[in-house]
């Protein structure tokens, strides 16, 4: 299969050459299921934490493109906050996404999305609230969960 | 300016003074009426006709149909005016439309503006005609997309972004048959934002995808004109041109008819739902959604907690209660806060305590809401259960329609009184149905009777009939001008209804007891 090279070949360049402050390993062979283990920025609110990734390659790959969950509990405007843990941005989505991309480079999407969250952009409209009126607030929570969730 | 008139008598029904806003010139100058004679002289024809039928009423918007190939002439006549304006071949002119969405004006301006902004945007740098585009022989290199080295074909965009051609070939059947996308299909490399053309797709695509990609590019022209919308009626193919904006729509609920026989809402393309705005539509249609499923058996088993509102259901004897949800312990019995009542366990004594009085008002302006609800709610649900069996009838009446011409010797023409019955019934019912939604948002003022006079001689009018029809068989032949008689009266209270309301909406007479989104 055409796919299994490509993904093949990127799951070598993670080993030799993972991005910044990720860990990256696949579950029983199943190059289709990635598990990432992401430490939060230095440059972020997460400092310290350890967030576990699950990133799901559709069968279309790299036609379309990945899904990405948090495993790990986080609080940030652009992460489902329900037991998805759903992130969708930029070049996650069908549109925007192309065939070229890869998931490190998601990875590093993912990293400054942390670094700088995207409130006008986000799924939890609450959340992005409070990161753009109570920034205080916003960044007591989200440092309440890393000791809470991600530690 | 000509165009303007022609939008303006389009939806002569609605208001023109509505036509205020800058925003709406744009579309107004793309009417596609005004550019083909072919449908101008239709629209003449039109008129005449119009002159001999009665008057047109509030209630009533105009509108066209179209076919498939009619939008398909729709489309090149554009292609070719603009083509011949911009001096760009019918290829790059249609991508340029599609780009601009179909908006000529706008296109054209901002075309002469600046040339090189406007192709370079719609992904045709300046020498894409200058050579045609071609896959490349076999060759050794690296494909980005599927990491491998070839040697395979390859095809490339003007702006160098090369990939083998297995792999771009995949990259468009996943944009078309699994996004729907075509007209504005980006090259495939990183970042990249130019559009792929046309000539460049038919090279590419597949076989097995042309006839796809071309449906597809039909539809992304219906779906970027505002004034243009699908019939929704499954595996119909006609599209409907009104003239209704989308901020019009708290003024008029704009009503068309498919050449299919499909009535539906031109503002939201629900099935028709006169007299009710589509915006009371949505939230009566989500509120039922939320509601009605438990709202009966709520009523009648359960109490909400008179502190956090969650509802509560009561099961077995003890009228002591505790709130799932927040813990509170109150009696069932007086809704009164239960520590109030010391030990007297069995026998509720503090109907008078003030918590309880408090509680229980609380919960008899809930219960009202819900009962004022449910009133309505229970005369929506019954007009479209029985519009749903409506459609039985309608089969049921064509029995009957063949029976009757056995037994009274009557002509198929002669029992065509009881299609015309059958099918004023299910229209009327449709529209009292959705009265009642209508009437649920409804303020009262002076004018609420009035509607609620028209709804009740439509109701009694619609229950005549009704019975009417569920006669047998060997009664029908007899009953003939009675039931013609029947049949005239409930078209006519429902276009009185219809009228009415509809032109108290335009005036702002109603008021609601919801703000109008
Ligand atoms: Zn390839
Ligand atoms: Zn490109
Ligand atoms: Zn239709
Ligand atoms: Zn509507
Ligand atoms: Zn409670
Ligand atoms: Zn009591």
């Amino acid at each position: 299969m055409a796919a299994n090279k490509r993904i093949m070949k990127e799951l070598g360049d993670v080993n030799t050459n993972p991005p910044p402050g990720c860990k990256i390993t696949t579950k029983d062979e199943d190059i289709y299921n990635w598990d990432v283990s992401m430490d939060g920025p230095d440059d972020s609110i997460y400092k310290g934490g350890k967030f576990t990734i699950a990133i799901v390659l559709p069968k279309e790959y790299p036609f379309k493109p990945p899904t990405l969950s948090f495993r790990t509990k986080i609080y940030h405007p652009n992460v489902t906050n329900d037991d998805r843990g759903a992130m969708c941005l930029g070049m996650l989505r069908a549109e925007e996404w192309k065939p070229p991309n890869k998931i490190a480079d998601v990875l590093k999407l993912v990293r400054a999305v942390l670094s700088a969250p995207q409130p006008d952009d986000a799924v939890e409209a609450g959340i992005a609230d409070q990161f753009k009126n109570d920034r205080k607030g916003f960044d007591k929570t989200a440092q309440d969960w890393v000791k809470k969730y991600a530690k | 300016m000509d165009s303007e008139d022609e939008v303006n008598s389009v939806v002569s029904s609605v208001d023109v003074g509505m036509d205020d806003d800058d925003s709406s010139v744009d579309f107004g100058a793309d009417s596609d009426v005004e550019i083909d004679d072919h449908y101008q002289d239709d629209a003449a024809f039109e008129t005449q006709e119009k002159d001999l039928m009665p008057k047109k009423k509030a209630f009533e918007v105009d509108y066209r149909v179209y076919s498939p190939e009619d939008i398909q002439k729709q489309q090149d006549k554009q292609v070719a005016e603009v083509s011949t304006l911009l001096e760009q071949p019918h290829e790059i002119t249609a991508i340029l439309l599609r780009f601009g969405r179909w908006n000529k004006e706008r296109l054209i301006e901002k075309y002469m503006d600046n040339q090189e902004e406007v192709l370079d945007k719609a992904g045709l740098g300046q020498d894409v005609y200058k050579s045609p585009p071609r896959i490349d022989p076999p060759r050794i290199f690296t494909c980005d997309i599927c990491c491998e080295d070839g040697p395979h074909e390859s095809f490339a965009l003007k702006c160098g972004h090369r990939f083998c051609v297995t792999c771009y070939r995949q990259y468009l059947f996943q944009k078309i048959r699994g996004e729907g996308e075509a007209a504005r299909i980006k090259c495939p490399g990183d970042g990249c934002n130019r559009v792929i053309d046309t000539k460049s797709l038919d090279l590419l695509v597949t076989s097995d995808l042309t006839d796809r990609y071309h449906e597809l590019l039909m539809r992304t022209y219906v779906d970027d004109k505002e004034n243009l919308k699908w019939c929704p009626a499954p595996n119909c193919v006609y599209a409907v041109e009104c003239g209704v904006k989308k901020r019009d729509l708290n003024k008029v609920v704009p009503t068309v008819q498919c050449d299919c026989h499909h009535s539906f809402c031109f503002g939201c393309t629900l099935a028709d739902h006169q007299p009710c705005p589509c915006s009371l539509v949505r939230r009566w249609l989500k509120k039922c959604e939320d509601d009605s499923e438990t709202a009966n058996w709520i009523s009648a088993n359960t109490k909400e907690c008179p502190r956090c509102h969650s509802t509560i259901e009561k099961n077995g004897g003890c009228n002591h209660m505790t709130c799932r949800k927040c813990r509170h312990e109150f009696c069932w019995m007086c809704m009164g806060v239960w520590s109030e009542h010391g030990t007297s366990w069995y026998n509720c004594n503090r109907y008078e305590e003030k918590s309880g009085l408090d509680a229980r008002d609380a919960q008899a302006r809930s219960r009202q809401s819900l009962e004022r609800y449910l009133h309505y709610y229970n005369r929506y649900a019954n007009h479209e259960q029985s519009a749903r069996l409506d459609k039985d009838i309608y089969h049921k009446t064509e029995k009957k329609m063949t029976l009757l011409q056995g037994a009274s010797g009557m002509s198929w023409i002669e029992v065509q009184y009881l299609e015309e019955a059958s099918r004023s019934l299910q229209q009327c019912r449709q529209t009292l149905k959705w009265t009642y939604a209508f009437a649920y948002y409804l303020a009262r003022n002076n004018m609420t009777e009035i509607f609620e006079d028209n709804q009740k001689d439509l109701e009694m009018a619609v229950e005549n009939l009704s019975e009417m029809f569920e006669k047998p068989t060997d009664q029908l032949a007899a009953l003939k001008v009675e039931m013609m008689d029947k049949t005239t009266y409930c078209n006519r209270r429902r276009v009185i209804l219809l009228d009415d309301t509809a032109k108290r909406l335009k005036d702002e007479q109603w008021e609601f007891n919801v703000e109008l989104s």
